[in-house]
């Protein structure tokens, strides 16, 4: 067998196994587009349980006597809310998202910036002996 | 910006959030908690500004809308007093859930912008999403806002009940629920979302009418907890890693709130929704010591004179206490107390003020140092040891008939036991019964003196006696 010929099977194999590359690629693909919907809803889903449950420890350890603070602190994190609002406003959307987007980032900003600055004046308060 | 760079802010964000949350657990570390909280909530907002496809104009906007509900948020913390806290709480969490509203509305509008879908081709899913974050954002804003009324005094904080009243909160429940299967169904129809959000603006009205003033702290730890539902739900609409997990902590955080305050009160939260307590019907329960009992009625001087010869006071304070803005007084008569070799200890039961820690935060703010204040379980074998107890604005949550009258709707509730201490010193305004519309018999016992009176007067009128 010459160089010549070897080059040419070679040459050869890598022909087939680009076109099964291809097919391989188009199959995924096609696979993904199936999978799409489902799988990021499951994945969200677990991890929406799983903070579930460390919101449930983590509340349990504060003490009481912070449980005025951790109401305000709260709501300032449920404001991050404020995430979607943006998008809404800032993405090329329609004149009516934009409008609602804007009213939502006005409504968490309040809610961020009161939530956020009360809780350290009222953390501020507390002291020892 | 790079899809999963932006995933990792976001991930980084709630892991922030947690630990803001996690550093509440001690006085010490909670300052510490906050400020990463506020870090988390920069870097997801940031995280946001270098999404894909914001427009520089755009995104100029959301840095003055960012600008005026910043401003506002600011100048009301720093406005606020501090026995308004309840209402302030009430009426942040109703922005949150028409905040969730509006962003429902703009998914709707412009799917495109969240990828999940096109203008009347949303994903089936992501259209049950945003319906169940719409309905519960706009219970909780009407919701909310019916407390914020109730608790500022802008409405009468007596239940109102009506004939029918369940029947119909549950036939809006059903027709929410098969307006949600409708709008899914029709490929997310504007008019059928109109329909959801009013019935759950209804429904979150009809809810919290017929709570009374004294269950405001199940109600705002409720509401809290609505809240955090609602983001989760538009958190998955939009799919974001962020507000999912935000949620859900707020969700469970409101939600063990919400057990703890119905716990303090021997109340299933099925019996506090179902609201009315205290409301009427109540008088015929008044029990044992009517009228005709004498009571012993003493003045300040009285006070100051037994509370100076005590080695121990354990002060238990109330509603009362904050409405009567009585805590920088009662700082003062401690202060005089403690010079004079007096221990001196706050007791504090759960239910204790319109919102969970709403007695911890105002004693903070007259200086009471925290390591003097004590919960429920810590404090209440050492009644028995104290020498005089003084009562402040609290009614309810030291009464006896919640142990040994089982007739008293208030039978079980957990209470502190003030009627072990030698002398019970009971401020009060007059004669009249608590919330729970049940006489205390503790007012007629030998070793209780009454002191009529406003309780900031009150107590300053001791804190002169003291000083002579």
């Amino acid at each position: 067998m010459t160089p010549a010929d070897l080059a040419a099977q070679a040459a050869d194999l890598a022909h087939q196994a680009s076109i099964l590359a291809q097919n391989a690629a188009g199959v995924a693909a096609i696979a993904a587009q199936n999978a799409a919907p489902a799988a990021p809803f499951v994945y969200l889903f677990s991890i929406f349980v799983l903070a579930i449950f460390v919101g449930y420890y983590v509340v349990w350890s504060v003490t009481p006597a912070l449980h005025s603070p951790l109401m305000a602190v709260t709501n300032a994190i449920s404001s991050v809310i404020i995430v979607g609002a943006m998008l809404a406003t800032g993405l090329h959307g329609s004149a009516i998202a934009h409008f609602f987007g804007f009213l939502a980032v006005v409504l968490a900003s309040i809610n961020i910036f009161g939530g956020f600055a009360v809780t350290n004046r009222m953390l501020a308060m507390f002291k020892k002996k | 910006m790079n899809q999963s760079f932006t995933s990792f802010a976001y991930l980084v964000a709630a892991v922030l959030f947690i630990l803001a949350l996690r550093g509440l657990s001690h006085p010490n570390t909670s300052r510490r908690g906050n400020q990463l909280g506020i870090i988390g909530m920069v870097i997801a907002i940031g995280a946001t500004f270098l999404h894909d496809g914001m427009s520089f104009g755009w995104a100029l906007i959301i840095l003055l809308g960012i600008a005026i509900g910043g401003a506002i948020g600011l100048v009301v913390a720093q406005k606020i007093k501090m026995t308004a806290l309840p209402q302030l709480v009430a009426a942040f969490h109703s922005l949150v859930g028409l905040a969730a509203v509006f962003v429902a509305a703009s998914a709707l509008n412009a799917p495109q912008s969240f990828g999940i879908g096109t203008p009347h081709h949303i994903h089936i899913e992501s259209l049950i999403e945003m319906s169940l974050g719409l309905a519960i954002g706009a219970i909780t804003f009407t919701g909310s806002l019916i407390a914020f009324a109730k608790l500022q005094a802008l409405m009468s904080g007596t239940p109102i009940t009506f004939k029918g009243q369940h029947q119909l909160n549950g036939g809006i429940g059903i027709l929410i629920l098969l307006l949600i299967i409708a709008f899914v169904f029709s490929g997310g129809s504007f008019i059928l979302f109109t329909l959801i959000a009013l019935a759950a603006l209804a429904l979150g009205f009809l809810l919290i009418i017929p709570i009374g003033g004294a269950d405001m702290p199940v109600v705002v730890s409720m509401l809290n907890s609505y809240s955090g539902w609602a983001a989760s739900g538009i958190g998955f609409t939009i799919g974001n890693l962020a507000l999912i997990v935000t949620g859900a902590l707020v969700g469970s955080s409101g939600a063990i709130l919400s057990y703890i305050m119905c716990k303090g009160m021997n109340r299933s939260i099925i019996n506090v929704i179902a609201g009315g307590f205290g409301a009427t019907g109540e008088a015929a329960v008044a029990g044992p010591g009517g009228g005709d009992k004498a009571v012993k009625i003493g003045s300040a001087e009285d006070a100051a004179f037994i509370m100076k010869n005590a080695s121990k006071v354990i002060v238990v304070p109330g509603y009362g206490m904050a409405v009567a803005h009585a805590q920088h007084a009662l700082r003062e008569m401690a202060d005089i107390l403690k010079e004079d070799n007096v221990e001196v200890k706050y007791a504090i039961h759960p239910v204790a003020g319109r919102m969970p820690g709403h007695m911890n935060v105002l004693l903070a703010e007259a200086s009471v140092p925290y390591d003097d204040v004590f919960e429920l379980e810590q404090i209440n074998n050492e009644f028995a040891t104290a020498d005089v107890v003084y009562v402040i604005g609290a009614n309810d949550v030291t009464n006896p008939a919640a142990k040994t009258n089982p007739a008293s709707p208030i039978f079980g509730m957990p209470i502190l036991e003030v009627d072990k201490a030698k002398t019970v010193l009971f401020v009060k305004r007059s004669m009249a019964s608590g919330y729970a519309g049940v006489d205390n018999e503790l007012f007629f016992r030998d070793n209780t003196m009454m002191l009529f009176g406003d309780a900031k007067k009150m107590t300053e009128e001791i804190v002169m006696a003291l000083g002579k």
